[in-house]
């Protein structure tokens, strides 16, 4: 069996004060776990603190020693005027550009605020995706994708990832269902 | 006119000093554009000016003034990160007040404070020399070495976080270098061409460079050619070096007219 990367119990997270859980499960090496749940369940919150980015009010997260995460978060500030090339975003993070679909891996020179706004969400997407990370933290990933980008994402997801973990919170239930190997309900907040 | 004043031996020390510090505060103007925090460089020219002017009514070399004034900035501007152009706007407000008040009660500091704001380039001398030289030597290094935390910290905030990683000690080595590279430009080039370099060539290389290392050089390129023609016209026309900097800069940023990545 898979190594445990993670394993997560009562999980309950937020800011001031506890928004979101509790949340329970556990994520092998090579699986695809979905985090599901009505709007304002608190799904970001309850990933975020996969990592440290919130407080944990209670329950408890375990993880593997050394595990590398790598979290794509969901938003992103507007790079319009900065001259920074894919390439150099790439080399940022440490992601490789193998890999990327060809309507992307020709424009890597240009400057960023070149792209359409769905080939630099893509390609922010990639720079979290393609590193050399254990753990991936995906925050509504189709967020201002085009559709070509949804396809080419919900493409490589469904290819086995056997050396890493993805946990995915989205709204888009079609890619939930499409590539996640299970799904983990989060319940609205009492 | 007099032109010939420019192949006067005299003016070498000077002219170096600055172009130095025309090389460095672009690159450093670059970091701050992309942080949002170019009016940090407005904040820490103001409270070296009023350090150094403190410094010289105690008796103080004004360099060292300048210096720690700027580093206190800096400090406090880590510190007060959530407060973000608020913060900068204090630091201008207590520097503005401080140094108006040095130079209506102390006679010395009201030709100082002039000297201060306008530059005083030509009276700098070996020591500022070897001070650009210095900081030059020290801050490039450094810059290249946090250029990755600062794009990260602007491009992916949770970069470091996610990993369990603290960013915020480079990001405080970055407001320190800033605070000292932008005091000893204060000092030798004044508040208004320091913040003028700092400011202007970025702006103008957003614009035009095709990439993050082509906006470095560029940036560089046309701070110390701004510099250098404004040194050049403030000499043969005898005027203040300061304000010919800062016109002479927003010329060249105005006459670059609409956006063209071509570098």
């Amino acid at each position: 069996m898979a190594e445990v990367l993670l394993r997560v119990t009562g999980l309950v997270a937020g800011y001031a004060a506890p928004v979101a859980g509790p949340l329970g499960f556990e994520l092998r090496r090579g699986e695809i776990l979905g985090l599901a749940g009505p709007n304002g369940a608190g799904k970001s919150t309850l990933l975020k603190a996969l990592w440290g980015g919130v407080r944990v009010f209670g329950g408890h997260i375990e993880k593997a020693p050394g595990l590398a995460i790598s979290h794509q978060a969901q938003g992103f500030d507007d790079l319009r005027g900065v001259p920074l090339t894919g390439h150099e975003l790439l080399g940022l993070t440490g992601a490789t550009a193998d890999g990327l679909p060809p309507w992307l891996a020709g424009r890597l020179g240009e400057r960023l605020d070149r792209l359409s706004g769905g080939q630099l969400q893509f390609l922010r997407l990639w720079a979290c995706l393609a590193v050399p990370a254990d753990l991936i933290l995906l925050d509504e990933p189709t967020n201002n994708l085009d559709r070509a980008g949804v396809a080419y994402l919900a493409d490589w997801l469904g290819r086995a990832h056997s050396g890493q973990g993805i946990v995915i919170v989205s709204h888009d239930h079609g890619l939930i269902d499409d590539v996640c190997t299970r799904v983990v309900e989060v319940g609205a907040p009492s | 006119m007099n032109f010939d004043l420019l192949l006067d031996p005299l003016f070498r020390v000077p002219f170096l000093t600055g172009l130095l510090l025309a090389a460095l505060l672009p690159l450093i103007g670059m970091y701050l554009r992309l942080r949002h925090e170019w009016l940090a460089a407005l904040a820490f020219a103001q409270m070296a000016s009023a350090g150094a002017l403190l410094a010289m009514v105690a008796g103080w070399p004004m360099i060292l003034g300048g210096v720690l004034a700027a580093l206190v900035a800096a400090l406090a501007k880590g510190l007060m990160a959530r407060a973000g152009a608020g913060a900068y706007a204090l630091m201008m407000l207590l520097a503005w007040g401080g140094g108006v008040l040095l130079v209506a009660n102390h006679p010395l500091a009201e030709q100082a404070g002039h000297a201060l704001f306008d530059g005083q380039l030509y009276f700098t001398g070996d020591g500022h020399l070897l001070a650009a030289g210095v900081a030059c030597a020290v801050v490039v290094p450094l810059l290249a070495w946090l250029s990755r935390p600062l794009l990260l910290g602007r491009l992916f905030p949770e970069f470091y976080r996610a990993r369990g990683l603290d960013a915020r000690p480079r990001l405080m080595l970055f407001d320190l270098i800033t605070g000292l590279s932008v005091a000893l430009a204060t000092v030798s080039l004044g508040v208004m061409a320091a913040f003028a370099l700092v400011f202007v060539p970025p702006l103008v290389a957003y614009r035009f460079a095709r990439s993050w290392r082509a906006g470095m050089v560029l940036s560089a390129v046309i701070g110390m050619l701004g510099y250098s023609v404004s040194f050049a016209v403030s000499l043969g026309l005898d005027q203040p070096f300061g304000p010919v900097c800062a016109v002479v800069l927003v010329m060249l940023a105005a006459s670059t007219g609409r956006d063209s990545y071509r570098m």
